[in-house]
């Protein structure tokens, strides 16, 4: 966890220092504004692993003796398959194209990615932890 | 349907229990229905692949036009359709999707040892929206005002619906939000995919440089795709809301449209190099049979290059007048600098090898060359006056043709023909691939060289026809023949598919003795890739496993011998013709 | 500043601590050191296929991309030449395993500090250069502004309350040099294409470049310049221009439908002669009293030739006449006819005797 907390606070850092460097050399918002933007994005997911990387032991895969043995068990649970994906898309696009061909499609496409979104609910459930 | 996946044995391997492969469903259904990576994977190239030959055919009938100073009576709305829709699909629908939607989703899970995505479901998902995104693109063509006309960059105001009626505009820009949002899916499933499927032992520092460069990717994505959607929700709500945030008239900036678009478009252009600059990482150690050079170096040198690429947004803008000029160009310069330094790392990576010129390692050479001088060229434009010089010409679009053909064409064919007989397991055929890749490379430069100095005798981009008798005309033939000398080249990769589907040869689990671990699996690899993993003690844990006498010397153990001791590495006797 | 000596000199120097491979990287540093002053020498340089300009700004714009060019050349010649040797040279002839080395840390600082110094030297020409090209000057001689509009520009020289306007390919043009002239004096007849942008040598030119709705660019190649001329933002640039000629100009950023055919062409004439044009384009005293509309109004009235220039090659000429004449031009052109018959022969007559004799010779 630790390479990787570096990796979103260090993304985080450089933008404040490019953001603050930038804003005082050009006092132009949109960029100064973007550039915060990405300080956030850096520095929210990168905050909580910090977070943990200070509360948990190393995984075996942040060791570089971990061995295969130690990582042995459940990994997480898979979908083999689903045809809900499709289905949410689908709805997706209807809901997309409204945006050109008229708002009709709206309906269609809203009928879609509610069915899909409890097909992805339902399936989960039955899956087991996700 | 849901598989608890457990975690291969090490060693020798018994098959583990695959809940589904009772059930394996047929072709369509398969087709609709999978979350495998791989599937999802191959999906991906396929549609790209077919985005590539589409805009190629574009491309030839845009150099038809141009051969000749009054064109071919192809009109001008055609024209300018045909540009905007061949930099779309170009950028948007092939070399993004076909590096971080197809050959990661494809190598990453198993360069680091998963069974499969993190997210298997929004992986399909992703995928999907991709798909209806680049039909929503081409559909403009089948509307009656014709698909957009305004460039791949859509500069507001042309871009607003004063200047662009119609609804192909606005295919184009749902298109984005589609493909956009698909993007940002793949970067988060990605992201996490490395952060929390690798398998034991495979640390950060452990990854493949491809699974690297795929991660920084990711995070670039993350950074640029949402301002591109903020971008097009606003033109979006100027064009159909009457706001007006890109018009004058309504007290709108239409330079915020260059802004937001290029904080995106700027990082784009590396979300489209990085990938490919991963894939050559991975071939050239591969047939030069050692690690690749400066490995820390090489993953320094590409944060250094995503970090920096978010900062030079504006040195697309430098002849707008309103952009800080020193801060945009000292940035962008320095981008070459990280860019150098894999310049010399993939030296380094060839240098004292043993190095075989399959068709993937021919095609990386290519790519060194051709990025080579895209890339020389790139640090010119770097600097504003000569920018102001040669902006919206075709020097510029010799420019970021032979960087973006350089990296996404021949380095991405060059990971297509190395990764093939993974995917399939069988073999394409040498000879063909070889003969694709050198008419493909006359080609490229007798297209790309003759733009270059049109550009520099003032021809501008995106003009349909132009004037006679400025000494044009010849160069724009000769490109035009090069242009179809690539084309021919393509039509070579379509018989060498053609014959490895009609003729498979077997193409074995690890047919280019790899290094990482997708070489460990089988050809093609199981349902949730690996049925056995090796120890992995290094970013090259195949090779290892393979080749257990033959380990990297350590870090620290290189003071006495390098590149200088040629008496040294004589001595040793692993150089067999001296130096 | 950039000192040329000085900076070959650091690279000199840094060369040095690279140890005993450095000796090629020595040479290769003294061919830089002698490259620079050459650059700044100038004239004598290659071309590389651009132009050496024919403004002060341009000229300076040359010399460094030329500069850069050799940068670029010597640069890529060692890499490709390292490339080309691994690849011929260590091409696979044994199956034997080499030696597995990784890392070469020396190394791997020298071939990072190297492109920084020269990216750092680079940038030092760059912002050298970018001054004097963007520099404007106090007290211009001549401004013009430059009005972008699909499909066309034009040209208010607004102390003198003239005006020239042209939208797409007029062919020859009707006014500035007169079209048979400038056929005549231009390298090619194409270099005529579009409305004249009229302007004395040896003078600050102030341009000020606006737009009317979609992005323009403004770019004269042989002026190695090109601008955006954007809705709502006005940009201002200065040309020194040093020889008399005609160069072709043309829109550079796309810019809609007929962005391939929104030419223009700027006529540098000597000072004298461009007093001359001025003079000979000038409104009557009563119109100018109007103010600036009415001289513009007047100033339409004698380049209305362009418009109906390019109304008899057949071209749509609705932006022009919503710049020129601002409500009586939609009706001109619907009758473009008549239009050449009155304003067009009168006021093409008075701009070419004005000016077109003494301008027969092309820039040397």
């Amino acid at each position: 966890m630790k390479v990787e907390s570096r990796l979103l606070v260090g993304v985080a850092l450089f933008f404040l220092v490019t953001g603050v460097g930038y804003w005082f050399w050009s006092y132009e918002q949109s960029g100064t504004v973007m550039l915060i933007g990405a300080v956030l994005l850096g520095m929210v997911p990168g905050g909580y692993y910090l977070w943990w990387s200070q509360r948990m032991k190393p995984r075996p895969e942040d060791r570089p003796d971990g061995t295969l043995e130690e990582g042995a068990g459940v990994i997480g649970a898979f979908p083999g398959s689903s045809i809900w994906p499709f289905v949410m898309a689908m709805g997706l696009f209807s809901c997309a194209l409204a945006a050109v061909f008229g708002l009709w499609l709206l309906a269609p496409g809203f009928a879609a990615v509610f069915f899909a979104a409890i097909g992805y609910t339902v399936e989960s459930r039955r899956g087991g932890t996700v | 349907m849901t598989l608890l996946q457990q975690r291969p044995p090490a060693g020798a391997g018994d098959h583990p229990e695959h809940a589904e492969h009772h059930d394996e469903p047929t072709f369509i259904v398969k087709w609709l229905t999978s979350t495998d990576h791989k599937v999802i994977g191959i999906n991906y190239m396929v549609t790209a692949i077919v985005m590539f030959y589409l805009s190629g055919v574009m491309a030839l009938a845009m150099r038809v036009q141009l051969s000749s100073p009054s064109g071919v009576g192809m009109s001008l709305q055609t024209y300018n359709e045909l540009f905007t829709m061949h930099g779309s699909l170009m950028l948007y629908l092939f070399a993004g999707p076909f590096a971080f939607g197809g050959l990661a989703n494809y190598i990453v899970p198993m360069q680091v040892g998963a069974p499969d995505m993190a997210f298997p479901r929004l992986n399909a998902f992703s995928y999907w929206l991709y798909l209806t995104g680049s039909i929503t693109m081409l559909l403009g063509f089948l509307t009656s005002t014709g698909a957009a006309a305004f460039g791949w960059v859509a500069y507001a105001p042309l871009s607003t619906s004063t200047y662009s009626p119609g609804p192909g505009a606005d295919l184009w820009i749902i298109s984005l939000f589609l493909t956009g949002f698909s993007a940002v899916f793949t970067g988060v499933n990605l992201v996490a995919t490395i952060f929390y499927l690798r398998a034991p032992g495979m640390t950060m520092w452990r990854m493949p440089i491809f699974t690297w460069n795929m991660l920084v990717t990711a995070l670039l994505i993350l950074i640029a795709f949402p301002v591109l959607t903020a971008a097009m929700v606003f033109l979006w709500t100027d064009r159909h809301l009457g706001t007006h945030i890109y018009t004058v008239a309504g007290g709108g900036v239409p330079v915020l449209y260059q802004n937001l678009f290029w904080f995106f478009g700027h990082p784009e252009v590396y979300i489209l190099a990085l990938p490919y600059f991963g894939i050559a990482t991975e071939i050239i150690p591969v047939f030069s049979r050692k690690p690749v050079f400066g490995y820390k170096g090489l993953v320094f040198a590409t944060l250094a290059i995503a970090a920096l690429s978010t900062g030079v947004w504006a040195h697309h803008m430098f002849t707008t007048g309103t952009v800080l000029l020193p801060f945009f160009s000292l940035l962008s310069l320095l981008i070459a600098v990280p860019t150098g330094v894999k310049f010399f790392n993939w030296i380094g990576t060839m240098w004292r090898g043993q190095i075989s010129f399959k068709t993937p390692m021919l095609f990386c050479v290519g790519f060194l060359l051709a990025f080579l001088m895209g890339g020389l060229t790139g640090v010119m434009l770097a600097s504003p006056p000569i920018d102001f010089a040669t902006h919206d010409t075709y020097f510029v679009v010799a420019h970021f043709h032979q960087v973006l053909f350089g990296t996404a064409v021949f380095a991405g064919f060059a990971g297509f023909y190395f990764w093939y007989p993974k995917m399939f397991g069988r073999m394409l055929h040498d000879g063909l691939g070889k003969a694709h890749f050198w008419t493909m490379f006359v080609g490229f430069w007798l297209t790309y060289l003759p733009q270059y100095v049109l550009g520099l005798h003032g021809m501008p981009r995106r003009i349909a026809t132009y004037p006679s008798g400025l000494g044009w005309t010849a160069l724009n033939m000769a490109s035009t023949v090069g242009s179809f000398i690539i084309g021919a080249s393509f039509l070579i990769m379509l018989v060498n598919l053609w014959v490895s589907w009609r003729r498979p040869v077997p193409a074995g689990d690890n047919p280019w003795d790899g290094h990482a671990l997708e070489w460990f699996a089988s050809s093609p690899p199981v349902h949730h890739n690996f049925e056995k993993l090796p120890p992995i003690r290094s970013e090259r844990p195949t090779w290892d496993f393979n080749h257990p006498d033959a380990r990297t010397i350590p870090h620290g153990r290189h003071a006495e011998h390098e590149l200088v001791g040629a008496g040294a590495s004589a001595a040793r006797g692993d150089d067999t013709t001296g130096a | 500043m950039p000192d040329p000596r000085h900076d070959a000199g650091r690279g000199r120097r840094h060369a040095d601590d690279a140890g005993r491979r450095s000796r090629r990287r020595r040479r290769l540093a003294a061919a830089g050191a002698a490259a620079l002053p050459l650059v700044l020498a100038g004239c004598k340089l290659p071309t590389f296929y651009g132009y050496r300009g024919r403004t002060s700004q341009a000229h300076d714009e040359f010399l460094l991309f030329a500069g850069t060019v050799i940068a670029a050349i010597v640069v890529g010649a060692i890499t490709g030449a390292l490339i080309l040797w691994s690849v011929f040279r260590y091409r696979r002839r044994s199956d034997a395993i080499p030696r597995q080395f990784q890392y070469h840390i020396p190394l791997e600082i020298f071939y990072t500090a190297v492109p920084i110094v020269i990216v750092l030297v680079l940038f030092g020409f760059t912002v050298y250069t970018e001054n004097k090209v963007d520099n404007i000057a106090p007290n211009p001689a001549v401004t013009v502004k430059v009005t972008a509009f699909q499909w066309g520009w034009r040209f208010d020289y607004t102390n003198q309350h003239v005006f020239v306007t042209g939208v797409r390919e007029d062919n020859p043009d009707p006014v500035g040099l007169g079209g048979k002239t400038c056929v005549a004096s231009a390298p090619t007849p194409n270099d005529c294409l579009g409305p004249a942008l009229v302007l004395p040598t040896r003078e600050t030119v102030r341009i000020v470049l606006v737009s009317n709705d979609v992005v323009h660019g403004f770019y004269v190649p042989q002026f190695n310049f090109n601008r955006y001329a954007l809705p709502g933002h006005t940009n201002r640039f200065d040309f020194n221009i040093s020889h008399s000629g005609i160069y072709r100009g043309q829109c550079n950023q796309l810019c809609g439908l007929y962005h391939s055919q929104m030419f223009f062409h700027v006529v540098a004439l000597p000072p004298a002669q461009f007093d001359a044009w001025v003079t000979g384009t000038q409104p009557q005293p009563d119109n100018a009293s109007l103010g600036s509309t009415g001289a513009s109004t007047t100033g339409a009235s004698t380049t209305g030739a362009s418009t109906t220039g390019a109304s008899t090659t057949g071209t749509s000429t609705t932006g022009t006449s919503t710049t020129g004449t601002s409500t009586t031009g939609a009706s001109t052109t619907g009758t473009s006819t008549t239009g050449t018959s009155t304003t067009g022969t009168s006021t093409t007559g008075t701009s070419t005797t004005g000016t077109a004799p003494p301008t027969a010779t092309t820039s040397s």
